[in-house]
């Protein structure tokens, strides 16, 4: 009898909890549904409604495509800013990521040896990371000051001049050319002196943030494969090109994408070691969405500009997991 | 045999001296490597003791001649710096509770909850991880304005200067809503039946089971969010204009200006504003770690 009631019991206790549940369940979402529904889905929506108008301040006239066609090439006065800001961030990217995940995939191989202090040197790397970036520029700025700066005090040791590194707008392969005599052309000048040291920023801060997702990514490679490979006599540099950097692909592939994104949209670096300047030879799209749509209060033209930018980085981020993710090994 | 034993004998102590020395090579590598890395922190920290004219001397001195804790309150008495450290301090707390409590019960409905249209949502929330702040910062400023012109049909919540404007739009992420799934989902199912069968509903089990169950989920959520809250810069910065209400990176940003070439004063400041998150980060850095190493967020 008892063996009849309790399926019983449980039956009808499912049927009718179903739609509590259910209920239950949009409870337990609703407050989030509400803050990222009107503060993350409904702008982006609406970034793009605000793109296709006149809309300095309050809203005007419809334009289409106006504000994206004069970012492009339409307008004399603002696209070439942007081709050049874009050609800036472009710059950017190519400057730290390559640097950011050859420094901390050779420190994460490093320490994943078992080495003593490993804590102690993951610890050193990391801090810069939990640093805010406005503390960091401050004593950066102050490292590579023109007349104050320690960096000029160490390059005056080995016989060279002082530069003027964040205040100088003239391309780096042009001030190292120059420094031997020759002459560059123009187009080989290279990035803007300001840039180069931004990037070297850049890289010191986010170092030890890489370093640990290559950490984690070296802790899954199973040992069996190496010690399969030590009873086979391979060498250490077999080991770490035939075994290591295959098997680590799919974190490098990882760290390549969080890298590259972040660099395409990265504000806070450059903004507050060069505000953009010299000459806006540091001036990314994000500062140029800044400047246009809170400097200038154009927020039409603004939104366009960031709508811009989050399309090269959707398509940036589908041909990065199209073309690369097929060389990946997933081990 | 004798070539076997000539070599034996010579091949043992060999790969021991050369690890021995390959040791020291690394730890040599990376010692140098982290000088450079916490060099920055050091200068930071040492010129904060100097007087204005040991600060700015070229190259400068290892250790200050002389120690002069007073720049501390100089530079303490030279901004609101007490306001802007109650600030973001309350800020920061009010950001990580809001979003752990959205993030449990959200992250628990998605694991263990059975509802209508459950994965669209899900993908939604997922979506927004894709959409960079850069396209959303401007209709949210727009939403924030007090301007009576229609905030894109929504009402103005005219919340400029005020805490709200640096706390509710980051009350719930869609990441710390995945990072709570994720744990909710590991939890075994015996347990959430044991508890049915004593009739516990679900908020109960997500109360007294699940969520006890979840620490270390719920202490990486909480730090990685204070981190972001702490170091926020750009959204305070354009939503706020008063000391009464903006952060302590916004303070030291304008401080920069303010301070001029007061470097020494300038070095105070930066030092006394890293210290607590460094603080933080050197008693729970495991968690941060851990969660970086499983979600790979990056601020």
């Amino acid at each position: 009898m008892g063996a009849e009631v309790i399926p019983a019991r449980v039956k009808i206790g499912q049927r009718r909890r179903f739609p509590l549940e259910a209920m239950q369940a949009y409870l337990f979402v609703l407050p989030a549904v509400v803050i990222i529904g009107i503060f993350k889905v409904f702008p982006a929506i609406a970034a793009f409604y605000m793109s296709l108008f006149k809309w300095d301040v309050i809203q005007g006239a419809f334009r289409g495509f106006g504000n994206y066609t004069d970012w492009l090439y339409d307008n004399s006065l603002r696209s070439p800013d942007f081709w050049r800001s874009l050609s800036t961030t472009f710059t950017y990217v190519i400057l730290t990521v390559p640097l950011e995940i050859a420094f901390s995939l050779v420190i994460a191989y490093l320490l994943f040896q078992k080495i003593r202090g490993r804590g102690i040197y993951r610890t050193a790397y990391y801090l810069p990371y939990v640093t805010s970036f406005v503390a960091a520029a401050v004593v950066f700025n102050w490292l590579f000051h023109p007349q104050y700066g320690l960096v000029n005090a160490l390059l005056g040791v080995v016989g060279i001049g002082p530069q003027r590194w964040l205040d100088e707008p003239s391309g780096f392969f042009q001030i190292v050319a120059s420094a031997f005599g020759i002459a560059l052309p123009e187009w080989a000048a290279g990035p803007s002196m300001a840039l180069v040291v931004v990037s070297i920023v850049t890289v010191w801060h986010y170092l030890g943030y890489q370093v640990v997702i290559f950490l984690a990514g070296l802790s899954n490679i199973s040992n069996e494969y190496y010690e399969a490979a030590r009873l086979d006599g391979a060498s250490e540099r077999q080991i770490f090109t035939k075994i290591t950097l295959p098997l680590l692909s799919p974190t490098t592939f990882f760290v390549f994408t969080i890298a590259t994104i972040g660099a395409l949209r990265s504000f806070d670096t450059v903004f507050i070691l060069t505000g953009g300047g010299p000459l806006d030879t540091t001036r990314t799209v994000t500062l140029l969405i800044f400047k246009t749509a809170l400097q200038q209060a154009q927020f039409g033209l603004g939104a366009a500009l960031a709508f811009i930018l989050t399309l090269i980085i959707l398509l940036f981020t589908l041909v990065q997991f199209r073309v690369l993710g097929r060389r990946v090994y997933y081990g | 045999m004798a070539t076997v034993a000539r070599t034996f004998p010579r091949s043992t102590p060999r790969p021991r001296l050369r690890i021995r020395g390959r040791t020291i090579a690394l730890h040599a590598f990376l010692i140098v490597v982290a000088l450079a890395v916490a060099y920055p922190f050091y200068f930071m920290v040492t010129s904060s003791f100097k007087d204005l004219l040991e600060a700015t001397k070229n190259p400068p001195d290892v250790f200050p001649a002389q120690l002069h804790p007073e720049n501390y309150i100089e530079a303490w008495n030279r901004a609101p710096w007490g306001r802007y450290f109650v600030n973001t301090i309350f800020v920061s707390i009010a950001v990580t509770i809001g979003e752990l409590v959205t993030a449990s019960l959200a992250g628990y409905a998605f694991a263990r909850m059975r509802f209508p249209a459950k994965s669209v949502l899900f993908i939604v929330f997922l979506a927004t991880l894709m959409v960079p702040s850069e396209a959303t910062i401007i209709p949210n400023y727009v939403l924030m304005s007090p301007s009576r012109n229609g905030c894109l049909g929504l009402p103005c919540l005219g919340w400029f200067d005020t805490y709200q404007v640096q706390i509710v739009p980051f009350i719930a992420t869609a990441f710390s809503i995945f990072l709570m799934r994720q744990f909710f989902l590991s939890i075994p199912s015996e347990l959430s039946d044991a508890a049915r069968m004593d009739g516990a509903g679900h908020l109960r089990f997500l109360w007294s089971v699940a969520l006890p169950l979840s620490v270390p989920a719920l202490i990486t959520a909480g730090l990685v969010t204070f981190l972001g809250s702490w170091n926020a810069f750009l959204w305070p910065l354009i939503v706020t204009t008063k000391p009464d209400f903006r952060p302590v990176q916004v303070g030291l940003s304008a401080f920069r200006q303010e301070a001029g070439s007061s470097y020494h004063l300038l070095m105070a400041a930066s030092t006394f504003v890293i210290a607590p998150i460094v603080l933080l980060f050197l008693v729970a850095q495991r968690y941060l770690v851990q969660g970086i190493a499983r979600t790979g967020i990056r601020g």
